[in-house]
């Protein structure tokens, strides 16, 4: 059962990743202004914005309903969870049997339902296109993350991130070919669901490219705020679910408050090295038409699929 | 009395209890009949009174689970062949779903029946508890001959409920398929309780249970029921009368239809795939499985393609029926592969997975098509194309559908992700099957119910979006009233439901374990209790766990907390103005997606599985428009191709009628010679 220290450090780690969420993304901007020879805005950009909004006020439309101002709340509920239940700084939180890999899909497509009902609440054209836009981006990336887990499961013989993290991260170094075609489907898969280029331009307002921008034009003042914090913790969650599931070395599996402490410069490191990448690999392409998103994503299906019978066919025959 | 006392009385006469709820709601439909115009009468005390007789029916079964099975012989019936009744845990699963489930759609239907829409409500009240009491007989028959006697009250009673509103052709069109099809898998079903008795005439299931089978009519009598009881249940190619009936009946009707009816077709595939056929079940028959499977995939994904492009809100739920009964097809054939290679906790996990799911989906759907009806009411009009930002003037209703639509996309911590969960994990441990080619194509198989479920979420924010979100399409919509409180009640009756399987799925899969139990030898039941009853580890929480109270404790109040702290420590001000739109000054409800824009990106990337027309505006046009019909390629492929061959035999045989009296005296006299030439000693 849930011990008193054990909801203390996992509130700890929830505060760590509320507070890692912004500098992360923050970093990501930081490293692209850079590669792309511009000024950079300063690290802690993401939490004056922040600060702003939440002091201004909420500008409303006329006909919003109750769920357009529920679904922030939501959202950013969903995210919180799903940092609480990757395994980011131990593998022995007391949230972590709550929910494994399934379920933690389950909730990014929790707050991606809500996120697209509220930006067709509104009925302006461009929050219908939005939320469209992102269902399709969603079903395709959803499966495609589901088979990614799935063949990660597959070699853990479980679908619990703490046991896949302590079987990958304190066995024997093996190396699984089937996880390399899992691990370029996962960066696909993240690239279109934290709204990055190829799929997605989180820095324009531009008709045709936009996606997430589209479903958030009218939200402003704290919901406004809250969403983009939820973004920022989507990165985070993914980029520590990437990190659990393809570099889970160096988690510690106690559940002391030391431990966690030293888990953090390590932590620090792998996500400042996945931020630089992220950042590089968004220079190096151009958007890609909307159409062109489905063929990416089944790109990255047919990999992860791929990865789990290469893993069934060829790996599990001894 | 004190409550142990009652509970023990309840269980040791289950049965009996059960009989007299078929009496009452046959008591109840005949006295509609005494005042069949009478509104008040049959809508405030008789359709209440048929809720409180399910209500009875459903914690009697819950009672009876996991208890011995009980028996019982009525005499009634053909002088040598009374119905034999039996009731044990898998009949008690399935009477608890129609138990719990009717009544919530018996008390929304108590305000939902108006004056002068079609049939009269006494003769409505009576077919529609002849319905219930039919469907109670099917689960709890024990010889074929009682099964089919209701079996066949079940179509014809649902067919009369179904053509209500007769004095529209396309309804009286749609009663029509719907009673074909009903009666070509009837047959097959009777074909196979002709194959299970074997030609000794007793046609008891105990006889059928106790007789050897080979494996070759084992085969046949399987592959009889799945045609026959997927007929039923909407399984493709047989699917085409789901679409159509079910935006046919009034709005309880269908979800009665969808969420029990279909049920009981499930129901009646694993008694006699698991119950009557065990002796035959072995590694020979791990085919059964694949077939089953492959069925269920096809129809999953067809399903739910077809739902992300309709634009009447009840062919919709319709198609994602078709859907679910897809997954349930596929759970069913996961259980019969891991059976046959006696792979026991595999195989319960996939069972758990096939009784979850039809509870879970018999919650949801039936509150979806009930939100459908209330919105019908309020609004008269069933096109997605003309609804929108129903939100406003329905809260509840809208509020209520939500549930629905989260459960039924298969999300956390509603009921819809349990079952989801349950097949997942059971695709995942499936490795180990020594079969090579299973163990390559059960993965390829997770990866369509993966696809699946994420696009279910689609068709539903479709549903969902278009009708109770956004600008009114249409100003009518500003007259729309909320659900009445019958109508509420029922709602809110199954969104509970769906809530509650949702979040204690351990507790109630220590209740529904017993049916898994009877079926298979194991059951799951006791190594989840050892984990406690707030989580669900069925092998072991190292290998998978979900526990949604934690779930939705942590989500709720970070809702909670992050929005005291907002308060506190900023402000809670509000301003309303005019929708921001990027600046557009002429904004309007038609700006809006419309049902066809919003599945567009689903048109184009499966285009070759639909059948479009389209019309396209040109520069020239007067009145330009654009349209777009999508229709089933099975109906040009395959039905039409049958029906017009059936026609032209029919008319071949037509032609002996001549008319002519002395051409069929000369019929009689072949015959007479022919039957002297063949019947020669």
């Amino acid at each position: 059962m849930i011990s008193v220290s054990g909801l203390l450090e996992q509130i700890f780690a929830i505060g760590l990743a509320l507070l890692l969420a912004p500098l992360l993304s923050g970093w990501v901007n930081q490293c692209r202004c850079w590669l792309q020879n511009r000024s950079a805005p300063p690290l802690l950009q993401q939490f004056f914005m922040l600060h702003k909004l939440f002091h201004k006020d909420v500008v409303l439309a006329s006909n919003a309903s109750s769920l357009f101002r529920a679904a922030p709340f939501i959202v950013f509920g969903c995210m919180v969870l799903a940092a609480a239940i990757v395994p980011s700084l131990s593998t022995d939180l007391p949230f972590a049997p709550a929910a494994d890999t399934i379920a933690l899909v389950g909730v990014f497509g929790l707050a991606r339902i809500f996120i697209s009902l509220a930006a067709m609440d509104i009925g302006t054209a461009f929050g219908s296109l939005g939320g469209r836009r992102e269902m399709l981006v969603g079903f395709l990336a959803e499966p495609a993350l589901l088979m990614v887990t799935f063949t990660v499961a597959m070699i853990a013989q479980s679908t619990s991130l703490a046991t896949i993290v302590e079987t990958l991260g304190r066995g024997p170094l093996v190396i699984y070919p089937s996880l390399a075609f899992a691990g370029i489907a996962f960066t696909f898969v993240s690239l279109a669901e934290n709204a990055r280029v190829p799929v997605d331009n989180p820095a324009t307002h531009l008709e045709l490219t936009m996606i997430h921008e589209a479903m958030i034009l009218e939200y402003s003042g704290r919901h406004l705020a809250l969403i983009e914090w939820a973004a920022s913790l989507k990165l985070y969650a993914y980029s520590c679910l990437g990190l659990a599931l393809f570099f889970p070395w160096g988690i510690p599996g106690g559940d002391d408050m030391l431990g966690l402490m030293a888990a953090i410069p390590l932590l620090l490191i792998k996500l400042a090295i996945g931020g630089a990448t992220l950042a590089l690999i968004e220079t190096l392409l151009a958007k890609m038409r909307i159409f062109r998103a489905p063929e990416f994503l089944g790109t990255a299906f047919l990999l992860a699929v791929l990865g789990l019978l290469v893993r069934l066919l060829l790996e599990m025959k001894a | 009395m004190n409550f142990p006392d009652l509970s023990e009385i309840l269980r040791q006469f289950a049965l009996d209890g059960l009989l007299g709820a078929i009496g009452m709601w046959l008591a109840i439909g005949v006295a509609g009949l005494t005042a069949p115009r009478s509104l008040g009468f049959i809508a405030k005390l008789l359709f209440p009174l048929g809720a409180l007789v399910s209500l009875l029916a459903g914690f009697v079964a819950l009672g009876s689970l996991g208890q011995p099975a009980q028996t019982a012989v009525l005499l009634i019936g053909l002088p040598d062949m009374p119905f034999h009744l039996r009731l044990d845990s898998l009949a008690a699963v399935f009477v608890l779903l129609l138990g719990f489930t009717s009544a919530g759609i018996s008390v929304f239907a108590a305000g939902y029946f108006r004056q002068g829409e079609g049939t009269a409500p006494g003769l409505l009240c009576l077919q529609y508890h002849l319905f219930l009491a039919s469907m109670l007989l099917v689960l709890l028959a024990d010889d074929a001959y009682a099964f089919m006697v209701a079996w066949e009250a079940m179509a014809l009673s649902s067919f009369f409920l179904v053509t209500t509103n007769h004095q529209h052709e396309e309804i009286r069109r749609a009663g029509y398929l719907y009673l074909l099809i009903a009666h070509v898998g009837a047959i097959a079903i009777l074909l196979c309780f002709g194959v299970m008795a074997g030609g000794t005439g007793d046609y008891t299931f105990d006889a059928m249970r106790a007789l050897p089978h080979t494996s070759f009519w084992a085969s046949a009598a399987f592959l009889l029921a799945l045609f026959g009881f997927g007929a039923k249940a909407g399984i493709v190619p047989m699917h085409v009368w789901l679409p159509e009936a079910h935006p046919a009946a009034p709005s309880p009707v269908s979800a009665m239809m969808s969420g029990v009816m279909l049920k009981t077709a499930v129901y009646g595939l694993l008694r006699v795939g698991f119950d009557l056929l065990h002796s035959s079940l072995g590694a020979a028959t791990w085919w059964w499985g694949v077939v089953a499977l492959a069925m269920g995939l096809t129809t999953a994904l067809f399903g739910v393609l077809f739902a992300t492009v309709q634009s009447d809100m009840k062919r919709l739920l319709a198609y994602s029926s078709i859907e679910n009964i897809g997954l349930i097809f596929v759970a069913i054939g996961l259980a019969f592969i891991f059976h046959a290679y006696s792979m026991a906790v595999l195989a319960a996990l996939a069972m758990t997975a096939v009784l979850y799911h039809c509870l879970s989906h018999a919650g949801f759907k039936s509150l979806l098509f009930l939100c459908t009806g209330s919105v019908l009411h309020a609004t008269k009009e069933r096109s997605l194309g003309k609804l929108g930002g129903l939100i406003g003037p329905m809260p509840w209703v809208a509020w209520l559908a939500l549930i629905g639509v989260l459960a039924s996309t298969g999300l956390p911590p509603l009921s819809g992700f349990v079952s989801e969960w349950l097949l997942l994990q059971s695709f995942l441990f499936s490795p180990g099957l020594p079969h090579p080619w299973l163990n390559m194509l059960v993965p390829i198989a997770a990866a369509v119910v993966a696809l699946v479920a994420a696009m279910a979420g689609f068709a539903m924010v479709k549903f969902y979006g278009i009708i109770f979100l956004g600008q009114m399409r249409e100003d009518a919509l500003k007259d729309a009233h909320d659900a009445g409180p019958w109508e509420k009640a029922g709602l809110i009756w199954l969104a509970a439901l769906g809530l509650l399987l949702g979040v204690l799925p351990a507790s109630i899969i220590g209740h529904i374990d017993a049916a898994t139990r009877e079926l298979l030898g194991t059951g799951l039941a006791d190594t989840m209790r050892e984990h406690g009853w707030w989580m669900l580890a069925p092998i072991s929480p190292e290998r998978a766990s979900y526990a949604p109270l934690v779930f939705l404790a942590v989500i709720a109040s970070s809702v909670l907390l992050g929005r005291w702290l907002v308060r506190t420590l900023y402000h809670g001000r509000v301003r309303r103005t005019a929708a921001w739109d990027c600046g557009y000054f002429f904004q309007g409800p038609r700006a809006q997606d419309t049902a066809e824009g919003f599945s567009q990106p689903i048109r184009r990337i499966f285009e070759p599985m639909f059948r479009m027309q389209r019309h396209f505006p040109t520069a020239r046009d007067v009145e330009p428009y654009y349209s777009v019909k999508v229709e089933d390629h099975f109906w040009y492929w395959l039905y039409l191709p049958v029906a017009r061959s059936v026609d032209g035999v029919a008319k071949l045989i037509a032609r002996l009628q001549g008319g002519r009296i002395a051409i069929y005296l000369m019929y009689s006299f072949l015959t007479l010679i022919i039957l002297l030439l063949v019947a020669r000693p």
